[in-house]
């Protein structure tokens, strides 16, 4: 009995009896939820251990790319010396051209280029040049240059939060304001900071002045703007029911504004750091160098590749360790705050 | 007030027949002061393509101290716009709102409001919620917090001051929020929907909440809701607005005698006033389009496994 049905219409009681159902594809992709604690532990240390695995891999097994040698005795050959990277190919012609002569040999071993040191030597150079004196009489310290760098960022970041978070604020809780000055930081934000440098040098000097004042420049203009959207999402109601209770202007932002966006504020602020950080590297390359750049273009310099990986690596571990304190911090501080911090 | 031409048989009774004691109450009502006066309300929005939408269109209203007062519409009439006005929250186009003769411009500690989402601040603890408005109105700390710790115990929450709003359920947070509405001493509480996004006992626990707090407390109450059986259940009057444009299409006094049960829902004045209102916000004629007709949904089952 079918009558009423529409003609292109696919009956369930027609495909009865045509063989198995095809079958159900799972779906990777979907609302994300959180994984079990277990699972969660064992795949952060897996993203960490995966590159470094990788890089051990070709670090220590000869067999992966090692394109060039490193001569440990050269032989009879006059123009090798001790220590030496050869291309692989010129290695074995002249180890060729030396048999033929008669002569002895080059011998050496296969070897990765002196940019990519092996793990263990970055890890060694992390922990000397934290602990012991450098060997180069005019080398500065790792620590040190660490710490001048911290200041830098911390006073760029500080005089761009004075400004840039209640202007930011005042922004997004005032039409007006915001239309007089939101299009003019628009504009400014696109011009890249380091480009200010040569004029910073000229207005604020050689030293830290125009160091900081980069970092300022390439933190506030986004600040100001990041902080005025957080500032206009905030929950109409809130607000309303404020203005109903009597709460009005400087007070209303001070009793419920402010508030109201501190969790948000808080996780801007955290990402606007991120941000200053990697303004530091150029600022520091302006006037005279310094911090912890100055430290890496010297040993690059030098040629102690391993020292350079180590000053990187040390940034992204103060970096992630600043933001993992600012995180637990911030869970202490909001604790009615439902979002992921 | 006229009936409309779409007054449907109502069987025994009328809506507009008031038993003795129901007639006194009105008289008493009528007889307190006016404390909101709504004269020729009409707000207009320009709508994005040029046009313009009329919302609400001359609205003429009168309360007296201490009237719950319901209003009702179908979606889209414009009652959340109509007591956002009362508030302040929004600027009508023509027309004046006052409370006990002083016109509204801006929100005012004199009309407190209840919205419908959960507006609690959730930085500050269930105490400090209520003595917001205090505070704002330039009440010390210290007192503010005593006198919010008396409407705690008002709304039976005084065990929770210490709580903050991500801690209470639903309903509890409603009823902080009316505490903290009441706390500034408003003349008028204006409700928007506020129990619609609660399930349906602690609906009508809320509804029993706030008819005693009514009736402890010196308030004109403005209710909006979209639950015919809420506005009946609560209401002294009920304002019914039609949709595009938002208009009054009646001011009903509701005949059910006071104190209210539920159990009066199925009373003959209950009935009559209920199918008033159906009979002016679901107009016949609708309903008739809108019926579900048996063929309209093609089968696509066999003969013999029919369901009901």
């Amino acid at each position: 009995m079918r009558q009423g049905l529409a003609g292109g219409l696919p009956s369930p009681v027609e495909g009865e009896g045509k063989g198995p159902p095809p079958p159900r594809r799972r779906s990777w992709v979907g609302v994300v939820r959180p994984l079990a604690p277990r699972r969660r532990i064992v795949l952060t240390i897996l993203s960490f251990l995966l590159p470094i695995l990788a890089w051990s891999a070709v670090s220590y097994l000869p067999f992966l790319w090692h394109p060039l040698v490193e001569v440990s005795d050269p032989g009879d050959v006059a123009w090798i010396q001790p220590g030496m990277r050869l291309p692989a190919a010129a290695f074995a012609e002249e180890v060729e051209s030396a048999r033929a002569a008669n002569t002895a040999p080059p011998v050496g071993t296969p070897a990765n280029p002196v940019y990519l040191p092996a793990p263990h030597e970055v890890a060694i150079a992390l922990w000397t040049s934290l602990t012991a004196a450098p060997t180069q009489r005019d080398a500065i310290r790792l620590p040190w240059s660490l710490w001048h760098s911290i200041q830098i960022i911390f006073w760029g970041f500080l005089l761009s939060s004075i400004v840039g978070v209640p202007l930011g604020i005042l922004c997004g809780a005032q039409a007006t304001l915001a239309r007089i000055t939101e299009p003019v930081i628009e504009f400014v934000r696109y011009m890249p900071a380091p480009a200010f440098g040569a004029l910073m040098v000229a207005i604020l000097g050689i030293y830290d002045g125009p160091k900081i004042a980069i970092i300022v420049i390439g933190t506030f203009f986004q600040q100001v703007l990041v902080i005025a959207n957080t500032t206009r999402r905030i929950d109409p109601l809130l607000i309303e029911a404020a203005l109903t209770l009597g709460a009005r202007n400087l007070r209303l932002i001070r009793r419920v504004i402010v508030p109201a966006m501190l969790p948000q504020l808080y996780r801007d602020q955290r990402i606007l750091l991120g941000w200053a950080w990697t303004y530091l590297i150029v600022a520091e390359l302006i006037g005279t160098s310094s911090g912890i750049t100055f430290f890496i273009t010297q040993q690059a310099r030098y040629q102690h590749f391993e020292n350079v990986y180590a000053a990187i690596l040390i940034i992204g571990l103060v970096g992630s360790i600043t933001d993992i304190v600012l995180a637990l911090i911030g869970r202490r501080l909001f604790p009615y705050d439902r979002s992921e911090a | 007030m006229s009936a409309g031409p779409v007054v449907p048989p109502t069987g025994a009774c009328d809506y507009r027949t008031q038993g003795e004691p129901v007639r006194a109450r009105f008289s008493k009502l009528k007889g307190r002061e006016v404390a909101l006066r709504v004269e020729k309300l009409t707000k207009t929005f320009r709508t994005a393509d040029g046009g313009v939408t009329v919302a609400l269109k001359d609205i003429d209203l009168v309360t007296h101290r201490r009237e719950f007062l319901c209003v009702v519409g179908p979606s889209g009439c414009g009652k959340s716009t109509f007591v956002r006005i009362l508030a302040g929250l929004e600027t009508a186009t023509s027309g004046v709102v006052s409370v006990e003769g002083v016109p509204v411009s801006g929100p005012g500690a004199d009309r407190g409001m209840v919205f419908q989402g959960y507006t609690l601040f959730p930085w500050l603890s269930v105490l400090r919620n209520v003595a917001f408005g205090l505070e704002e109105n330039g009440t010390p700390r210290r007192e503010a917090e005593r006198e919010a710790r008396q409407w705690l115990a008002l709304i039976g929450l005084e065990a929770f001051a210490a709580s903050y709003p991500h801690q209470l359920s639903g309903g509890m947070k409603q009823r902080v929020a009316i505490a903290r509405a009441l706390a500034t001493r408003p003349r008028i509480l204006l409700m928007d929907e506020p129990f619609s996004a609660l399930d349906t006992q602690s609906r009508a626990r809320m509804q029993a909440y706030l008819i005693e707090i009514w009736k402890k407390i010196d308030i004109t109450i403005v209710f909006i809701t979209h639950d015919l059986d809420e506005a009946v259940h609560l209401a002294d009057r009920i304002l019914v607005l039609s949709a595009h444009p938002g208009e009054v299409a009646e001011l009903i006094e509701v005949p059910v005698p006071r104190p209210r049960s539920h159990d009066q829902a199925l009373g003959p004045e209950f009935r009559a006033t209920r199918a008033r209102l159906d009979a002016l916000i679901h107009p016949p004629k609708d309903e008739a389009e809108e019926a579900v007709a048996p063929d309209v949904v093609t089968r696509m089952t066999s003969a013999g496994d029919e369901v009901e």
